[in-house]
């Protein structure tokens, strides 16, 4: 990493509740989905974010766009604190900031064509442009990902799952933004494609200088993917570390665990293999556990994990933990 | 690992040309029309209201008499071919076929401007209530809501008091009250469009509020609101008879279907042809427009099936 | 080992508008006793649709020929009266959503216990008991708070285990799973897939593991089956298709797979699209996408022939296909 590294988005104690209505005659409920988030995105990486159900890794994708107003907590964009724009500076803002969805077919308009949907942010993030230079981005950019150009009048239903998500990585793209958010972009396609759009999305990084937070639960393709990897639980952070250190040496016992669970495609290896089951299920958000939310399936907890919530510690080489025990664990190797 | 796909380039562009070998560019709603025509009953619907659109706009001028033109040496009189009066005469010796074409024609055109009145109004208050949520979505619905409660002859009454009788205030009356359901319809459809992931990428492309409004959420509610209007249709002919009755419509010597039955009715045993030609005719267009209205809903929205 | 389940000829059609789609052709094969069988494939391979065939759970337009033969007895073409008496007791489905196959409005344990008072003709006190023991044995937490609920008041991972209980109740020699944790989480994932490897050595159950996850082959089967376009490809022992697979589409999933222990440079994609089933290619359907074809494979298609080592392949390459192990 050189010395200039600058560092393009800063996420500073987010906070994100919902309210949840629980009946008629019941006060509505809190869903605690993020709880004091902090972390930095740096020029030209990719920040992976993994977790499972209720780890409101999804609500951070959003919440870092400011499509869900955080409750606490700022968002810094260049040294600016986007979550305090109005919303005609926040939208001149998106150009910069955009998105990629799940469902490729769903996050499509399916009665605008493709080349309309591709050039929808272009109408009124870069006004100054007329009809013919909006086409001719357009095709460039299905060019760039892999799109016929006899395709731009033809409509998203007629597409594949990987071809439509083509389509809204196009569309991402129009405005040359800086920082792309990529909301589990490839969960919904078969494996062959899968692996099409991941490389695909390699090369538009390289070629346009992107930087990308990458999000999903599939351990194994953020790993594929990402330089540093973001572990959330339960709406906080657990551990954050660079690729190769979480998986080879995991410090808290959640990743140590999610890592084993992982199913290895190697018959030898998956034999040979030592999970560290966890017992139980997810909590609910609603009901945090007190304390450190991961003590009730945690093998290694102690009285002190249910009194006081443990902070993210730094460990040598700009990694994170959160957990009272993880220097004497010493945990066995991960995967 | 590169040797195993080192034809990548012949591979890509092979698989490519595959990939048009796809269905061919289609619409949505290319595929609706396509479904509609398919179905026997709609189709066969929409060639009879065609005819009958054709009937009651170019048939007068084929006729021998016009609608109010009394022929003194008939009154009272069943179909007569010779004298021309196919379905026989009225009370005052007007040819019913005349007469009964020119109702068709007011109560068509009613139809027309009153759904379009509804539809225009009723589509961009709810899209816009809908969206927005909140207090403008609580305050656009209570209002609509008031207006609800409000006894419709009065308002009309009102109306007529204020503008003198018209058939254009007709027009305009009745769709001052059809759009108040079609906005409730059409804010209900927008409640759950404005969920649908495609939004949220329009905001996160810097879309503006009436840009999302009108080019995604609107585009959107086609379906509903089209079903909606056609079968809304025989319900406006129906309230437009009524009002005529009442005397608040369509004056003398222009007619309608409505109050060409309303005038037949009692008579309808001394004579018959002045209830029945009306009325075959209003219940033709009726069921032709449930039939249509039924297949409209059935091409839409093939997942009720 | 006893062959528990032998298919021959499996061709299931489906009835279009104007046309007809085969979703499955010519499936032939064999599951014995107590063996974990996974079954591989994209969509639009045909997978679900050959076992929704064999259970008779097809959709109204589809229709299924062939021979599947459990023991002496043909299942493609039972009547359903029949069919009812085999379903649940000797063969069994659980699929990916729980919340499809349950009733919302009965409670967990009426449902279950339903099960076997039908099958088994159970006594009802005797059947909430042994419903009670099932969910014990498939690790639901608090089985009798569970048993009282209703199912949406219950966790993905808490639902899959009742479709597990129920499908296991009547001990049936074959249970089908199809993409049975895909939608659940990875660590609640890892739970289920031990306990179907615990419940199947148990009872003695054959299992069919219908996924695209090869990850999960690795961990669980013995055998598998990839198909491709609604014919089987290639059969054999898990390990030697990992290590030495014969046929390129096996060899470009491998490939496809990001593996979590190492990170690679590039995944080496399939390139092109999967076939549609409607204008399937000529000769063999894999050859648009594959690196290895040549003239032959455009005329004629590849039967699925019998090699050395008790495994099968559908293809015209005869060369090894270069493979390299993740280290």
């Amino acid at each position: 990493m050189n010395a200039h590294e600058t560092t393009l988005l800063t996420i500073d104690r987010l906070s994100k509740n919902f309210s949840i209505s629980s009946g008629l005659f019941s006060r509505p409920l809190t869903l605690h989905a993020l709880q004091d988030i902090s972390f930095s995105v740096k020029k030209g990486e990719t920040l992976g974010i993994v977790g499972e159900s209720g780890c409101g890794k999804s609500t951070l994708g959003r919440c870092i766009l400011q499509l869900l107003p955080p409750d606490e907590g700022r968002v810094l964009w260049l040294g600016e604190d986007i979550t305090k724009l109005p919303s005609e500076a926040m939208r001149q803002r998106r150009r910069d900031l955009q998105i990629i969805f799940q469902d490729p077919l769903a996050s499509l308009n399916p009665r605008l064509t493709v080349g309309e949907i591709v050039a929808d942010p272009l109408r009124t993030l870069m006004p100054e442009l007329n009809g013919e230079e909006r086409r001719k981005r357009v095709l460039k950019m299905m060019e760039a990902v892999g799109l016929l150009p006899e395709m731009i009048n033809r409509y998203p239903h007629e597409f594949s799952g990987g071809q439509a998500q083509r389509i809204g990585i196009a569309r991402a793209l129009i405005t040359e933004p800086k920082l792309i958010v990529c909301d589990e972009p490839v969960s919904a396609l078969d494996v062959s494609i899968q692996a099409q759009i991941l490389n695909l999305l390699a090369d538009l990084k390289d070629q346009f200088g992107l930087t990308l937070i990458f999000i999903s639960h599939n351990l194994s393709v953020v790993r594929h993917v990402s330089d540093r990897i973001l572990v959330l639980y339960l709406g906080r952070i657990v551990e954050l570390a660079d690729g190769d250190d979480l998986y080879g040496d995991p410090k808290h016992p959640y990743t140590r665990a999610l890592l084993t669970a992982v199913p290895i495609p190697d018959p030898k290896r998956a034999r040979q293999r030592n999970i560290d089951g966890l017992v139980g299920e997810i909590p609910s958000p609603i009901n945090p556990p007190s304390g450190c939310p991961f003590r009730t399936r945690c093998r290694h907890a102690i009285a002190l994990c249910a009194e006081q919530r443990p902070l993210l510690e730094a460990v040598a080489g700009g990694r994170l933990v959160a957990c009272h025990r993880w220097q004497e664990l010493g945990l066995e190797g991960g995967v | 690992m590169a040797g195993i796909t080192g034809k990548d380039a012949t591979l890509t562009a092979y698989a490519a040309a595959l990939a048009i070998a796809a269905p061919k560019g289609r619409s949505l709603t290319q595929d609706a029309m396509r479904r509609l025509l398919n179905n026997k009953a709609a189709l066969v619907s929409v060639f009879i209201i065609i005819a009958i659109v054709l009937l009651a706009f170019v048939g007068p001028y084929l006729l021998p008499w016009a609608y109010d033109k009394i022929d003194w040496s008939a009154i009272r009189k069943p179909p007569d071919f010779a004298k021309g009066h196919f379905f026989g005469t009225d009370q005052n010796g007007r040819d019913m076929l005349a007469r009964t074409l020119q109702g068709t024609q007011m109560s068509l055109i009613v139809a027309a401007v009153a759904t379009s009145v509804s539809v225009l109004i009723g589509v961009v208050y709810g899209a816009v209530a809908g969206y927005f949520g909140g207090r403008i979505d609580a305050i656009m619905m209570r209002f609509v809501d008031i207006m609800y409660a409000l006894p419709y002859i009065l308002f009309v009454i009102i109306l007529v008091v204020i503008f003198g009788r018209s058939p254009v205030l007709l027009f305009v009356g009745i769709g001052c009250l059809e759009w108040l359901t079609m906005a409730r319809i059409v804010r209900g459809q927008t409640l759950s469009i404005k969920e649908r992931e495609f939004i949220e990428a329009a905001r996160a492309g810097g879309a503006k509020p009436f840009a999302i409004i009108f080019r995604h959420v609107v585009p959107n509610l086609t379906g509903p609101v089209v079903i909606y209007a056609t079968l809304t249709i025989p319900e406006i002919i129906i309230t437009e008879s009524f009002l005529s009755y009442l005397g608040l419509g369509v004056q003398e010597p222009q007619t309608s279907l409505g109050t060409l039955i309303s005038f037949g009715a009692p008579v309808a045993e001394a004579l018959p042809w002045m209830l029945y030609t009306p009325a075959v005719l209003l219940v033709l267009m009726l069921l032709c427009l449930s039939y249509l209205g039924d297949g409209l809903r059935d091409a839409l929205d093939p997942k009720d099936r | 080992m006893a062959n528990v389940l032998v298919v021959d000829d499996l061709d299931v059609t489906f009835a279009l508008h104007q046309s007809e789609v085969k979703a499955v052709s010519d499936l032939n094969f064999t599951l014995h006793e107590g063996e974990t069988l996974a079954v591989v494939g994209e969509s639009g391979s045909g997978k679900s649709q050959a076992f929704l065939a064999i259970m008779g759970l097809l959709a109204r337009n589809g229709h299924a020929t062939g021979r599947a033969m459990l023991g002496d007895v043909n299942l493609i073409g039972m009547p359903p009266a029949r069919l009812d008496s085999y379903r649940g007791r000797e063969i069994a489905m659980i699929f990916q959503d729980p919340m499809t196959s349950l009733n919302p409005s009965l409670k967990v344990r009426t449902q279950l216990a339903e099960v076997l008072v039908r099958h088994q003709g159970f006594a009802e006190e005797k059947a909430q008991k042994a419903t009670i023991e099932m969910l014990e044995r498939v690790g639901m937490p608090e089985p009798v708070k569970r048993a009282n609920a209703y199912p949406h008041e219950l966790s993905g991972g808490m639902r899959q285990r009742v479709m597990i209980a129920m499908a296991l109740l009547c001990r049936p020699k074959i249970l089908i799973a199809d993409e049975p944790t895909t939608a659940l989480d990875v660590t609640v994932q890892a739970q289920m897939l031990d306990l179907f490897k615990t419940l199947t050595s148990d009872f003695g159950t054959a299992l069919v593991m219908i996924t695209h996850d090869l990850g999960v082959v690795a961990g669980l089967a013995d055998r598998m089956m990839v198909m491709y376009g609604g014919r089987a490809v290639e059969t054999g022992a898990v390990d030697q298709l990992f290590y030495d697979p014969r046929h390129p589409y096996t060899l470009g999933l491998l490939h496809s797979t990001p593996h979590v222990a190492v990170r690679a440079k590039r995944l080496d994609p399939i390139q092109g699209l999967p076939p549609s089933l409607e204008h399937l290619p000529s000769g063999c359907s894999f050859h648009p996408r594959c690196a290895f074809r040549f003239e032959k494979c455009f005329e004629e298609r590849p039967p699925l022939d019998p090699t050395e080592g008790n495994r099968e392949k559908a293809c015209w390459y005869q060369g090894r296909l270069a493979y390299e192990e993740v280290a």
